[in-house]
């Protein structure tokens, strides 16, 4: 697997444990606090300016997720 | 120093609190009810003769040369036999003892070959000191018939059994069934016919004797002994340390003459596996001093050239050098390394300080990515640690155990009998896992009360079913979860598993387990008492692996099965030190003691002790480091004691990343997989070669110790700081213990560990510091160790696997091991213990065998989405149709050619334990493995050349 549908897929594998969670806004939470903790910087990297392309492959709450991880990147 | 003999107190020690008080030949004795007078006498100095008596067994009372006599009882009763009580009067010596001892001895000797000085046990035979102990000076019985020709059964590769020498005094037999709980032994016949022997009168190598070598132990005469003291006489001196195999960390005595090992013998004291060894640590050391151990560093430009032996300082040198010009050349980020789990505490942290202070980045992982970084991840979210919450001990106390996706006799063979001990007292059982494991049916006397057979892949299908009954039947134990957990998580998870779809019913599908028998396995563990879980890497090695570690953690803290002895969630965890390399920050987010690198205040407290900047974001993960090698950005590698071309999943992955980096670095003490693609090789030290401490499955902190001189020259802590220094960054440590001290000082859980506290216990379990001084045999027992102190419960919805079947991948390949081979196998491959298991096989049910016409034997193709490899079938029963299995001890199975890159969501740790494989009949190895024998050849050839040259 190519380095970016990797990272695609390490994010929407990470989204579905925390989607268990009814309240989106908690589970996305889950989903940016994991990837800030774990991922290195150049997976970080790379995958924000995948969704900033679009974000195709992405899942809804992994969209939510690299959206609130790139708010907090910026604070 | 001498061999310091242990003393052997007779009979096993009481666990009564109570006590009484006697007199033994005047003295005054006070022993716990239920001990032994042979014990009770043996606690004060006065040893009472015996011989069919060891303190590991229960007695038998057969020999009689215990005999003593009480004030106003009758007879001679058996000292071993006979328990202590309040105001005995007991005699141990007087003529009427000495003659019916003599006597007794008489007949034995009479039978006995007289060949003493040249008896391979002469100086260590309990007959011999017996014979002297009661004063016998002659023999006058010339019986007629004798056993002094039996033959002589040598198909061991380990010891031999001696029929003529055997006194039948049973202590084999019991130590087989009671420490091993193997039953291989049987005492068949009576009188003089009496005699031992392997089950049915088989060879030892036939039978289902596992070789753990507790019945040699246990013979006090040459009977059962061991080769290696046959070969070389007996030891002089021994040393305590600590197995390097398997996760159980058993304490040993390393017998040694000069600098040679002569035998292993398990410590009696040793905690974590009270006297009791397997085949590996007691017998499979030899390959520390195999031919094949690399003792020259070498250096080479390409993996084409031949290598080349140079000095320590050159090779180090080239090391750091070129390190430094891949970092100047691509980054600061561009280098990284591995910690070992196979190396001690102290080396694991020293790697993983050089790469965060000396290469500047926090790209440091280590193999437990690959089995327990889910443990590591799920309990440290749930309970606050990560780490399992019992001693092994505890499991004695437990009255419903849960297996799921272990093989304790296999994997973790001496908790595995300490567990069927249990078992046997009555203890349920409840397995969970796709395979019939011996403990399901297959160990005598035991039996699972219920073993759900589910499908790989579905462990979090499972692990809700059981917590949905557990909820919805209301067999919760309220009052724990709510005053030790975290209320509102409880009151979520509750909602959320009490949905229907949770059921055991509507999981049938997906699981394929029969929704009565989860329902009567949930019941079973809510109701007990005391219900333990051990897991292992069935658990972790999914891609809900940290999800399923979540679920077990929930299911306990539901049911209040936490913070006491007998319970528990309990991961056996793999390798002698993978818990310790973990604890020892070798994680890329985390410092020792699991803190992460982003915590400022932790930071700091590393930095001013390290005098170093310390980069607060966390590095590469293996799987990443292979990735970003393939996109040039991960150039260089310092590889400490681990084979990642064998280990980690999709070897042409792997192998392509290997062979993209300027710089792989090998320390090892094999040219290993992975050196064939390596740059520069560092020579290791074994096991035998060093000091320091290696931490086991229950936190336990254990001493290893230097038996032998590093073959090499240094131990493996010394490289690193070689390195370390060549690097700029300076260390200079005198001795592994001053690394503790170090560690001690800068992780809380550690505080209160040293050298001195661990000779002076022996072994101390973590987290020791002020508060607990002499370690923690069990954790929580008052709060959680999270910040709130309440445990959490979390949400496990199960998701199934990216790997599915389908019809061009119709079946379903999982992976374990067995006992006589050690994961990558690099040690046990180059001992005798390729008599058991010198192939890895596909265990394929006899239906899909016969769907594809094969038959036993043959050869087997194995194909995955990931590549494609051949093994010989064995056709078995153990697995359901539908799944095959292997296990993955040979570098040229390519077990890994074929698992994929799908890994656990939290952690990466690879799903081996699911593939989609297509399997048909072959008639060759596969083309990866003959290029692979290709490449691997022409290695060993630029090896070879490197030697003659140097
Ligand atoms: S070596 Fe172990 S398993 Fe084999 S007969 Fe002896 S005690 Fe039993
Ligand atoms: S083999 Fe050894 S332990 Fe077993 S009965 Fe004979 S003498 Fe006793
Ligand atoms: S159980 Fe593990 S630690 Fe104990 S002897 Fe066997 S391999 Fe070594
Ligand atoms: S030692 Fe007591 S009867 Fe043998």
């Amino acid at each position: 697997m190519n380095k970016i549908d990797n990272l695609i897929k390490m994010a929407n594998d990470i989204s579905n444990f925390f989607n268990a969670d009814p309240d989106k806004e908690l589970a996305a939470d889950g989903v940016a606090k994991h990837i800030m903790r774990g991922w290195e910087p150049r997976m970080r990297h790379d995958i924000i300016n995948h969704y900033q392309q679009g974000g195709s492959g992405l899942s809804d709450l992994a969209k939510m997720a690299i959206a609130k991880l790139i708010a907090q990147t910026k604070v | 120093m001498s061999i310091n003999k242990e003393q052997d107190f007779g009979t096993p020690a009481s666990t009564e609190g109570q006590t009484v008080s006697l007199e033994i030949d005047g003295f005054a004795v006070t022993a716990p009810v239920g001990t032994s007078i042979m014990r009770a006498a043996a606690s004060i100095g006065i040893d009472i003769p015996k011989l069919c008596a060891t303190d590991s067994i229960e007695p038998f009372g057969s020999c009689r040369l215990c005999v003593v006599q009480i004030e106003g009882g009758r007879g001679m009763p058996a000292s071993c036999t006979t328990p202590v009580a309040e105001g005995l009067k007991v005699c141990t010596q007087n003529p009427r003892l000495a003659d019916v001892r003599r006597g007794i001895m008489e007949l034995y000797i009479s039978d006995h070959p007289l060949d003493c000085l040249t008896c391979a046990a002469n100086g260590d035979c309990e007959l011999q000191d017996m014979a002297g102990a009661v004063g016998l000076r002659e023999v006058r019985y010339n019986p007629v018939e004798t056993h002094l020709h039996a033959v002589k059964d040598e198909s061991n590769p380990y010891f031999s059994f001696d029929p003529s020498k055997c006194i039948v005094c049973s202590r084999c037999v019991r130590a087989c069934e009671e420490t091993q709980g193997t039953f291989a032994l049987t005492l068949d016949g009576r009188g003089f016919d009496s005699k031992v022997s392997p089950s049915q009168n088989q060879a030892f190598m036939d039978s289902e004797c596992v070789s753990c070598g507790a019945c040699v132990q246990a013979c006090p005469t040459a009977t059962l002994m061991e080769k290696s003291v046959i070969d070389h006489g007996q030891p002089e001196h021994a040393i305590v340390t600590t197995c390097a195999y398997c996760g159980v960390g058993c304490s040993f005595r390393a017998e040694m003459k000069g600098e040679q090992v002569i035998r292993m013998v398990p410590h009696k004291d040793g905690k974590a596996n009270h006297g009791h060894s397997c085949v590996k640590g007691r017998f499979a050391f030899g390959y520390a001093t195999h031919k094949d151990r690399i003792t020259k560093p070498m250096i080479r430009a390409s993996i084409k050239d031949a290598w080349q032996e140079v000095s320590w300082e050159e090779a180090i040198n080239h090391a750091a050098s070129e390190f430094k010009r891949i970092q100047a050349k691509y980054g600061k980020d561009s280098i990284g390394g591995v910690t070992s789990s196979r190396c001690t505490n102290e080396e694991a942290y020293l790697v993983q300080k050089l790469i965060r202070a000396g290469f500047g980045n926090n790209n440091v992982d280590t193999c437990a990515r690959v089995c327990h970084s889910p443990t590591g991840y799920g309990l440290k979210q749930t309970f606050g640690e990560s780490s399992g919450t019992q001693d092994f001990d505890s499991v004695m106390k437990s009255d419903v155990i849960l297996v799921i996706g272990a093989n304790p006799t296999d994997g973790h063979p001496v908790f595995g009998s300490m567990m069927k001990k249990r078992l046997r007292q009555g203890a349920k059982l409840i397995v969970v896992d796709p395979r019939e494991i011996d403990l399901v049916s297959n160990s005598p006397h035991i039996k699972a009360s219920y073993h759900l057979k589910l499908r790989p892949g579905t462990n979090v299908a499972i692990i809700n079913a059981l917590a949905h009954v557990v909820v919805t039947e209301n067999l919760m134990d309220e009052t724990f979860a709510l005053e030790r957990c975290d209320v509102a998580s409880f009151e979520k998870w509750k909602t959320f598993i009490t949905q229907d779809y949770h059921s055991p019913e509507n999981s049938e599908a997906i699981t394929g387990v029969p929704a009565a028998d989860v329902r009567a396995a949930a019941r079973l563990y809510a109701t007990a008492n005391n219900g333990a879980i051990y897991y292992g890497l069935g658990v972790t090695e999914h891609s809900q692996g940290s999800t399923m570690v979540i679920g077990i953690a929930n299911l306990a803290m539901a049911t209040g099965n936490l913070g006491r002895d007998g319970v528990g969630v309990n991961p056996l965890r793999g390798q002698n030190n993978v818990q310790g390399s973990c604890d020892m920050g070798s994680f890329p987010h985390e410092y020792p003691g699991y803190r992460h690198v982003s915590d400022a205040n932790t930071r700091a407290l590393f930095q001013q002790a390290w005098q170093a900047e310390l980069s607060p974001e966390p590095g590469l993960r293996i799987p990443n480091m292979f990735d970003a090698a393939l996109d040039k950005t991960f150039m260089g590698m310092y590889i400490e004691g681990e084979d990642i071309a064998q280990s980690d999943p999709d070897t042409q992955h792997v192998l392509a990343a290997l062979r993209a980096m300027e710089c792989v670095v090998v320390q090892d003490i094999f040219l290993n997989e992975t050196a064939k693609f390596a740059h520069v090789f560092l020579p290791g030290a074994s096991f035998l070669e060093k000091d320091g401490t290696f931490t086991n499955a229950e936190r336990r902190i254990s001493p290893v110790r230097k038996v032998m001189t590093p073959l090499a020259g240094y131990q493996d802590w010394e490289v690193t700081q070689l390195l370390s220094n060549a690097m700029g960054y300076p260390m200079n440590y005198s001795h592994p213990s001053e690394i503790m001290a170090e560690i001690a000082s800068l992780t809380p859980s550690f505080s209160g560990v040293s050298y001195e506290k661990i000779d002076e216990l022996g072994s101390v379990q973590w987290p020791c510091n002020e508060q607990t001084p002499v370690g923690t045999p069990i954790m929580h027992t008052e709060t959680f160790m999270r910040d709130n102190g309440k445990g959490l419960f979390m949400l496990t919805e199960f998701v199934a696997t990216a790997e599915r079947t389908n019809q061009k991948f119709p079946l379903i390949l999982t992976t374990g091991r067995i006992l006589s081979q050690y994961n990558v196998g690099a040690q046990t491959r180059r001992t005798a213990n390729n008599a058991w298991h010198s192939e890895d096989r596909l265990e394929i049910h006899p239906h899909d065998a016969e769907d594809r016409g094969l038959k036993n034997g043959d050869w087997a193709g194995i194909k995955s989405r990931a590549g494609e490899t051949v093994l010989r079938a064995l056709i078995s029963e153990r697995v359901q149709p539908g799944v095959v299995y292997t296990t993955f001890h040979f570098p040229e199975s390519g077990a890994n050619v074929i698992t994929t890159d799908n890994s656990d969501w939290a952690t990466n740790c690879p799903e081996y334990k699911v593939t989609a494989v297509q399997v048909s009949k072959v008639s060759q190895h596969s083309e990866w493995q003959q290029e692979y024998q290709k490449f691997s050849e022409n290695q060993l050839e630029l090896l070879e050349q490197g030697m003659a040259n140097g």
